[in-house]
């Protein structure tokens, strides 16, 4: 038996207080999505390097969402637009290295978001799938 | 920045959590696949990883085998990582070398219908988990001293009371006051509800006790000009007298702010407001209870009757106040009968939409009732019409009481009941020390029920009405708390905070200002070492947020616990290929067709537990209070009932620590 490739293989950014409560939401309720997802949770999006988003691209991975917490973030009212600047610093670098700025992607997910989740990652895998 | 030592002899722990994770993902082979990972001396696979009894074996896994790091693979880190850090610094190894890797939330159970998939991603977090605590550093607390003294803003009655409380456990108090007297909203006032003591009273009997007390400096014309530092050592410049004013710094190992709240003012012409003569608000009203003497006379007419309108200002679906301000209410009830006991006969219509004389305060309204007060309830989208009558005033209404008459009233005077709004300065206030305000502008606790006085910035606190509207004796109860609250922090010589903060790599760093710009909570500062100018984190402030990290152009700055080799590894870890045997057909269980039980084939422990979660869901650890079981003994029943479909989660308790569960519909 072999890992079969059937869906992109995404890398998640969550918050450790708000979106990753609603990403495991999604799993209590066995709403299921693809099985190529994996997350990576940390305090705030705010403080994601683009340097972790290259890697991620290097090693194999067709996208990278960002579960923000958009305006909820206890952090720092800035947040969305802090978010943002990653992005397009990591959209720059992907350009350099030839990787379709498409492949990364941002909303925001909050602890009960379990069902918004699950629709953004089936959107965005069709998406991926589509771009290779 | 040290480098971090890699860690050499892990031990890793899958957890089936009794079929939750094992039904779906292939346990005893992963445990088998990761024995020979490199830097893993010891894997095993666990019924339960959060029993007692396996606790206790990894107690002694870790010393006997000299473990230097340990993955536990199983529930989601927001249940149990407090659990398992603790086994660690039982066992005498640092909390921050044990990594929890979330294999039920986001792995069998989100992808139970795809079991096979679920075994190479369970794969793909282990060895995550396995390279991110190879990276991880023992990570001590930080360790800081701290004043013995707090600094009050406000000195109205929550600020008094609790300035009076931190003084009696040997605190000194600083108490900042900018009108020229103390008291606040309660300073001025006659008979207060519900002890019908007088205000002006209750004010002054707490101003010789903080004179008596000899603890506690009180400031009064005086502002906060500027607020620096943090837990432990607040530097706060203030400003004091109106007419020779004076400048002066003071040290505080913590902050309250108690600047409490403000009396609606109505608009212009609501309700009438200053276009019909005899239109006044509650506030106003009071004082001419406290003025009159013999006779209640308003612009030297006698009062004869007086109508109440409820809700002004408060509880709109479009405008700025949407809440209920909680106190008027009651606050109005009892001014009509402090007017009945003062004047005799004087006529009281209430034009309310909901009474809101919560607990106690029922009994005033009851009261009211009783004495003839007649009650009139009208709906927000048809208020009352107030208008210029011949002699008097005329209040036009569509009460629902008498199935939407239209009803005319005339009154010699209208109190426009108004509640409490948050202050106009406010804002200015939560700017200086960096806390939020919500949507209605009141100051935010981080949690209304978990941490209702304590705000994101460490050491600062709030009590009293600055958090919404309350009572007197609700606004006292929250700054007393907080008092408490302060004192357990400051009464210790150093306080620890967490480790989970930035870190400059001096070598990298070229002091571009970039982190400083951006930190929200102005952590960053420059020093000079060597000869060179570079950054540096105020670890007693900083959030570790991260928000710095991504900014630095040279990459001299990570956050600990978060680092690039950490990150880096997990991603590496996740993409790495595996290979699984095949598990033999029909081994796996098939998405919601559970092996079915027969109602009388449940051993009695499980009908117990249906008993208990009849009327509402329940955490197992309730349930094992309330059924005098073990722990252990109740989570292996749940989760089975769980996997048999007898029982479902539904969601966390209010501590974020358990699930709650309930009885599934069809069972
Ligand atoms: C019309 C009306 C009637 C009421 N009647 C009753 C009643 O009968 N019984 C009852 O229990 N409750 C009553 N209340 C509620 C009661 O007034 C409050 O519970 C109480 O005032 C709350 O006390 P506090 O100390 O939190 O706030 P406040 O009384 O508002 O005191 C806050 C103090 O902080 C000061 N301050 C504010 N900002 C700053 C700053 N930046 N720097 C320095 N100082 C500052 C203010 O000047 C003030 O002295 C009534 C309220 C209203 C509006
Ligand atoms: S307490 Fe009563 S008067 Fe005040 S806002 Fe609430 S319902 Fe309206
Ligand atoms: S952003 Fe980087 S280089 Fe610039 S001051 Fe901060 S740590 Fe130093
Ligand atoms: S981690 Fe956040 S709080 Fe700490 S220094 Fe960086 S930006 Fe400031």
């Amino acid at each position: 038996m072999t890992e079969i490739r059937k869906s992109p293989k995404i890398l998640v950014f969550s918050s450790d207080k708000i979106s990753d409560p609603g990403i495991d939401q999604a799993g209590l309720r066995k709403i299921h999505y693809s099985p190529s997802i994996y997350v990576i949770s940390l305090p705030c999006s705010s403080g994601i390097k683009p340097r972790w988003i290259l890697h991620a691209f290097e090693k194999g991975f067709d996208g990278v969402f960002i579960a923000a917490d958009g305006h909820e973030c206890s952090y720092t009212p800035h947040c969305p637009e802090l978010t943002n600047n990653i992005i397009t610093e990591a959209q720059r670098l992907m350009k350099e290295k030839n990787i379709n700025p498409k492949r990364i992607r941002m909303a925001a997910i909050c602890s009960v978001c379990a069902e918004p989740f699950v629709n953004h990652m089936s959107n965005f895998s069709k998406i991926l799938a589509e771009l290779s | 920045m040290e480098e971090p030592t890699e860690k050499k002899r892990i031990g890793v722990y899958i957890c089936h959590c009794g079929g939750n994770i094992s039904d779906y993902v292939d346990v005893g082979q992963l445990r088998e696949m990761m024995e020979s990972e490199e830097n893993v001396v010891i894997s095993k696979d666990v019924m339960f990883a959060c029993a007692d009894s396996n606790q206790k074996q990894m107690v002694k896994d870790i010393q006997e085998m000299k473990l230097d790091g340990i993955v536990v693979a199983s529930c989601s880190p927001k249940l149990h990582l407090h659990t398992f850090r603790n086994v660690a610094s039982r066992a005498g190894l640092n909390p921050y070398n044990y990594v929890q890797v979330n294999v039920r939330e986001q792995c069998s159970w989100a992808h139970s219908d795809q079991p096979e998939q679920a075994s190479y991603k369970a794969a793909g977090l282990i060895r995550a988990g396995i390279h991110r605590v190879v990276y991880s550093e023992a990570l001590e607390n930080i360790r800081i001293s701290t004043q013995k003294s707090v600094l009050i803003i406000g000195a109205g009655v929550a600020g008094m009371k609790s300035a009076l409380d931190l003084a009696h456990m040997g605190d000194e108090v600083y108490l900042i006051e900018k009108e020229p007297q103390p008291g606040g909203l309660v300073a001025g006032k006659g008979k207060v509800f519900p002890t019908g003591e007088k205000g002006s009273e209750l004010v002054e009997r707490l101003l010789a006790e903080i004179k008596k007390s000899g603890k506690i400096k009180l400031f009064t014309s005086a502002s906060i000009e500027k607020i620096s530092g943090s837990i432990g050592n607040f530097r706060s410049t203030i400003k004091t007298g109106d007419e020779n004013p004076e400048t002066l710094t003071l040290t505080t190992g913590a902050i309250m702010v108690a600047t409490g709240a403000e009396p609606y003012t109505p608009a212009e012409n609501e309700y009438g407001y200053h276009t019909v003569p005899g239109v006044i608000t509650l506030t106003e009203f009071d004082e001419l209870l406290k003025s009159c003497s013999a006779e209640l006379k308003y612009a030297g007419k006698p009062v004869k009757s007086v109508s109440f309108i409820y809700c002004t200002g408060m509880r709109q679906s479009q405008g700025e106040h949407k809440y209920c301000s909680r106190i008027c209410c009651t606050a109005a009830i009892h001014s009509s009968l402090v007017m009945h006991e003062k004047f005799g006969d004087v006529r009281a219509f209430h034009f309310y939409r909901d009474i809101r004389t919560y607990g106690k305060q029922e009994i005033l309204f009851e009261k009211s009732s009783k004495s003839g007060d007649i009650y009139f309830m009208f709906q927000e989208k048809d208020p009352p019409v107030i208008e210029q009558g011949k002699n008097n005033i005329r209040i036009r209404v569509k009460d629902l009481l008498t199935r939407k008459t239209d009803l005319e009233i005339e009154s010699d005077l209208v109190v426009l009941v108004t509640g409490m709004v948050p202050r106009r300065d406010s804002e200015t206030v939560a700017q200086k020390l960096k806390i939020p305000v919500g949507n209605d502008r009141f100051f935010n606790e981080i949690h209304p029920k978990l941490r209702p006085v304590e705000t994101v910035i460490d050491g600062v606190f709030l009590g009293g009405s600055c958090q919404g509207p309350r009572n007197i004796s609700e606004s006292v109860q929250s700054s007393s708390s907080a008092a408490a609250k302060i004192h357990a922090i400051i009464r210790k010589d150093t306080l620890e905070l967490e480790p989970i903060v930035a870190r400059i790599n001096e070598e990298e760093c070229t002091w571009c200002e970039k982190c400083a710009k951006v930190c929200e909570y102005d952590a960053i500062f420059q020093i000079e070492t060597n000869g060179k100018i570079v950054a540096s984190v105020n670890e007693a402030v900083c959030k570790g947020c991260g928000a710095c990290t991504p900014v630095c152009p040279t990459n001299a700055i990570n956050i600990a616990l978060y680092t690039d080799e950490g990150i880096e590894g997990m991603i590496d870890g996740f993409i790495q290929q595996v290979q699984l045997k095949a598990a033999a057909k029909g081994e796996k269980a098939e998405e919601e067709t559970a092996p079915s039980v027969e109602m009388k084939d449940f051993p009695q422990i499980w009908k117990s537990i249906m008993e208990e979660v009849r009327e509402k869901p329940q955490t197992i650890p309730a349930i094992a209070a309330a059924l005098s079981q073990p722990m252990e003994l109740v989570t292996y029943h749940v989760m089975t009932m769980n996997r048999y479909f007898i029982l479902e989660p539904a969601g966390i308790d209010d501590n974020d620590e358990y699930y709650l569960y309930k009885l599934k519909n069809k069972a």
